[in-house]
């Protein structure tokens, strides 16, 4: 801690007052085991004093038994169980560190190098100001610096140290590292990284850590911890026009209406006009409330509660902007995405985005391309896999403010979570919002839904069939849309093969091409229940997420899922078009049940055995299910 | 307002540059970690039906609330206090503890694993393993399962242990309050995934990028009332195991030959008192606590007998749903 051993009470209080000056810098260290990132990591916490007596005592002990260091510190040992881990089997994740001197606090994401920790590395990178990437001197630029610096420019760090290491073991030779130094600029530009600074070491000897080393006589620049110490990155974040995404109002009581919220850029006074993004109304603020007392300006990064003028309906998820330059406003963008899930992005399936304060459905409509991480080469994608960076065009259910991400981190990152295991699936950049979406508006029909349904004295309702092929699902939904008829009511069906012969016959079967087939059949069950019609649709639709997303393109009580089960044995024995046999014998791929999954409803509106009753009772049932909701 | 902002500095500054007022209200690191934690606060408060906040009554607590009545001034606190009380804690944080909420109208829920005192567990009778595992764990899930928590924040912090500085700041609970530690969710820029299926939860930990140095140094700036058990003291202990255990009450049965020692001590973590032990100090006041902090040589959890009880311990217990 950098504190001299022998402090008086009037020591202490300047010291805390020096604490009070102190700002705080986050870095990410990116390279993999074998380039010393570990021993950097110890040897800056060594250098500021951060390692106690007790910890020290243990890395002695474990650097004689288990160090590769020659009886000397193996300072690696003390950035914990990476080893252990790997031995246990765990995922190797970020792990957060925290040191600090006279000048600064820093917290480092430490992150694992490999490509299967690409995701891992995204997330350290995420919360960076800085991103230290090393090379072993020894090897020069290799394919993971490329990956490391392409995903740190993607993450929008702008502030790189070119760490070559291990210069003790190349005679600390000029030429070597004048070598690297030209070799990493090459590309450096490639990938959007403006500027770096190259600092030749040694993390283990020590060489340009924390003082310029007499090793390195040609060398000028700063060593690594000064520049640590006096590197500005977040000089334009003030700069910036004002954006405030709020995150919650605050409303004590009748008489006190407020937004509280972190300023992500920008300065804020009493009396400026601010513009509440998406609605655009404006109004001027008239306090900037905290604990602390009313503040007469207030910064990127403070936390606080601001109040308005006027009364103007703004609510979470909405954010305040400065009136002369308010950010965009949109509900389709292109953006860059890291997929972070096992199952893999499929372009037409429905998630969730979490922009700035926002949470709102969508999907991703078109993935243009993916990128490789370690060439940077473009490649035709249809879905993204774990690790895997595609560049999408985004659509949203309805518009969120926004900036670019380049322009302001905040607005414009995002994250996706899926909509039935809940778990964060992918991080998003926005790089431009599309003008369609502002071109395309709804146009408001005169004849509503309501006039459709009521010309035709109904209610209208999706049944929508799944099962396994041969499970009877058009079987019996052919018999209910015969009763319906009969009993009078508009209806049409939708069947799995019949529109594979028009609007999806550009579809395979492969599962990019399931989704997109169900979004599409969902959507024109959508325009039909619009028009006033009872639908029946009969599709495998294998996906749970796919039945969700048609369920939630119409209303509450508009849509029945129909579990048409039976088992597999029996679906197969059946076979009525023949196409188990032809999987069975290979010659039919991604066949549902046999090589490509089924997702069971979790919780249908009603569960047909067609093993065990007819399929004029199994259509009763459907018409009673429908008699009980009011629909006939 | 203390620290690196000085709003006031504006008012009589009509001349000011653009770049001065840049200068001027550059956030110190303790005013970012402040910022941080509010807003996690708040996101905490805007995505759960039903959020608690754990207070242990020792000084990450202390800071922990004092940043909750900051994220939600001018409104009340929108949550409940929750402690969950082992009846082993030094008398001194339970007087504590009922004054802060009484100073501050707080809405304190205290519970008690009832089936624990039923069977007679303590730390003396049947081991701090024990001990912890039915009165601290066991009672926690039961007080949360009890009120139907979906959201629990608490004041553990990166730099304390191993398993923690791997863990999320929004962490995700099994139904049965279990930690995946292999299976967390990626957690990006500002963004807290809270969503959750029903019965499920999140723990918060809105102090996890803050230090033990981060938290006395803030406790300092902005007078934050802590426990007195942190400063030196003349307080009757024993020394067993190399450690100084007080002799809080007598339900702490002396060995042969232990007699309790009059020892001026003081504490830098607090727990239940026959498992924490006290370190032999004349810092009576809070610089003198700072300045022996920033001489200290050893680690702070080395007064803590339950990380000793075995080698991946924390990260166990945290499995099993300790905070």
């Amino acid at each position: 801690m950098n504190a001299p051993l022998d402090l008086s009470l009037e020591d202490v209080a300047a010291y805390l007052r020096t604490q009070e000056e102190k700002d705080l810098l986050r870095f990410i260290t990116c390279g993999s085991v074998d380039d010393g990132k570990s021993t950097l990591i110890g040897r800056l916490l060594y250098d500021t004093k951060l390692i106690l007596e007790d910890q020290m005592a243990a890395l002695e002990k474990d650097s004689a038994t288990q160090g590769t260091t020659g009886g000397g510190i193996d300072f690696a040992l003390l950035v914990d169980g990476l080893a252990a881990e790997r031995e246990q089997g765990i995922t190797i994740d970020v792990a957060y560190r925290f040191f600090t001197t006279e000048k600064r606090k820093f917290i480092v994401s430490d992150t694992p190098g490999h490509e299967q920790y690409t995701r891992n590395m995204a997330t350290g990178a995420s919360t960076a100001e800085v991103a230290v990437i090393l090379i072993d001197a020894r090897k020069g630029v290799l394919t993971q610096t490329r990956r490391h610096s392409y995903i740190v420019s993607l993450m929008g760090i702008r502030d790189v140290v070119l760490a070559v290491n291990k210069m003790d073991l190349v005679d600390f030779s000029q030429d070597t590292f004048d070598a690297i130094v030209a070799d990493y600029a090459a590309f450096a530009a490639q990938v959007g990284i403006e500027r770096f600074t190259a600092i030749p070491l040694s993390a283990k000897e020590g060489d340009n850590m924390i003082a310029p080393s007499p090793r390195t006589p040609w060398y000028d620049g700063p060593a690594l911890l000064p520049f640590l110490e006096t590197v500005e990155p977040r000089r334009d974040i003030a700069d910036k026009p004002f954006r405030f995404p709020v995150q919650w109002v605050n409303r004590p009581n009748q008489d006190f209406r407020g937004f509280s919220g972190t300023i992500a850029s920008g300065i804020l006074r009493p009396g400026d006009l601010v513009t509440a993004q998406p609605s655009g109304r404006s109004s001027r603020v008239s306090r900037i409330v905290t604990f602390d007392g009313d503040l007469d300006v207030a910064v990127a990064g403070q936390a606080v509660t601001i109040v308005l003028a006027d009364e103007i309906d703004i609510s979470r998820g909405d954010a305040l902007c400065a009136a002369d330059a308010p950010c965009g406003v949109t509900d389709q963008f292109a953006a860059h995405i890291l997929w972070m899930n096992e199952a893999a992005l499929m372009p037409g399936r429905h998630y969730l985005f979490r922009l700035g304060t926002g949470q709102v459905g969508g999907q991703i409509t078109e993935l243009k391309h993916k990128v490789n991480v370690n060439t940077l080469e473009h490649q035709a994608a249809k879905h993204l896999d774990l690790n895997e960076v595609g560049f999408c065009n985004v659509a949203l259910d309805h518009a969120l403010p926004f900036d670019a991400y380049a322009d302001n981190r905040e607005m414009g990152a995002f994250i996706i979570v899926d909509r039935l295991t809940n778990a964060t699936v992918g991080a998003g950049m926005i790089e431009f919002g599309l003008r369609r979406a502002t071109n395309i508006a709804w146009h408001d029909m005169e004849i509503t839904k309501d006039a459709h349904a009521r010309q035709k004295g109904q209610k209208p309702c999706v049944l929508w069939f799944t099962g396994l092929s041969g499970a009877g699902k058009s079987t019996v939904a052919n018999l209910v849309e015969k009763r319906l008829h009969a009993l009078g009511r508009h209806t049409y069906s939708l069947d799995g093969d019949n529109v594979r012969h028009g609007l999806n016959k550009d579809l395979g079967f492969t599962e990019d091409d399931r989704v997109e087939n169900i979004r599409r059949v969902a959507e024109v069950a959508k325009l039909f229940v619009d028009a006033g019609l009872i639908v029946v649709c009969s599709f495998i639709s294998p996906f749970r997420n796919e039945r969700q997303m048609a369920r939630e393109l119409v209303e509450d009580g508009e849509f029945f899922e129909v579990f048409v089960d039976a088992p597999l044995a029996v679906c197969a024995e059946r076979d009525p078009k023949g196409l188990y046999k032809k999987a069975q014998e290979g010659k039919i791929k991604n066949f549902t049940g046999i090589d490509s999954p089924y997702e069971a409803p979790e919780n249908p509106e009603l569960v047909l055995n067609t093993a065990e009753d007819t399929a004029e009772a199994l259509a009763d049932r459907v018409i009673a299910l429908l008699r009980e909701n009011g629909h006939i | 307002m203390l620290g690196g902002l000085r709003p006031h500095s504006m008012s009589n500054g009509a001349t000011m540059t653009y770049a001065s007022v840049l200068s001027l209200h550059r956030l110190t690191h303790l005013r970012r970690l402040e910022s941080e934690s509010i807003q996690i606060m708040r996101e905490v408060v805007a995505q759960f039906r039903n959020p608690a906040m754990l207070y242990s009554v020792g000084k990450d607590s202390a800071v922990m609330l004092h940043l909750a009545l900051k994220a939600f001034h001018p409104s009340k606190l929108p949550f409940p206090l929750l402690h969950v009380d082992t009846t082993w804690k030094f008398r001194e944080m339970i007087a504590f503890r009922d004054q802060r909420a009484a100073d501050l109208g707080l809405d304190l829920l205290v519970h008690v694993n009832q089936d624990g005192v039923d069977q007679g567990i303590g730390p003396v009778s049947h081991g701090s393993a024990v001990h912890t595992d039915v009165m601290k764990t066991q009672g926690l899930k039961q007080a949360l399962d009890k009120y139907g928590f979906d959201a629990a924040f608490g004041g553990a912090r990166r730099d304390e242990e191993k398993s923690r500085a791997k863990e999320r700041v929004f962490s995700f609970r099994s139904a049965a309050h279990r930690w995946d530690p292999k299976n967390q969710r990626p957690e990006l820029w500002n963004q807290y995934n809270g969503r959750i299926h029903k019965g499920e939860s999140i723990r918060v930990f809105p102090l996890s990028n803050w230090t033990e140095l981060d938290i006395w140094q803030y406790i300092f700036l902005e007078s934050i009332p802590v426990v007195p058990l942190y400063f030196a003291a003349p307080r009757p202990v024993v020394e067993r195991d190399g450690a100084l255990i007080m002799v809080d009450d007598d339900r702490l049965p002396l060995l042969p030959g232990e007699t309790p020692q009059m020892r001026t001590v003081r504490f830098r973590t607090l727990g239940c008192y026959p498992l924490t032990g006290a370190i032999e100090s004349e810092a009576d006041t809070l610089q003198a606590v700072i300045r022996e902090m920033l001489v200290s040589t050893t680690s702070e959890r080395q007064g803590r007998v339950i990380d000793r009880d075995g080698g991946a311990s924390m990260e166990a217990k945290k499995q099993e749903g300790y905070f």
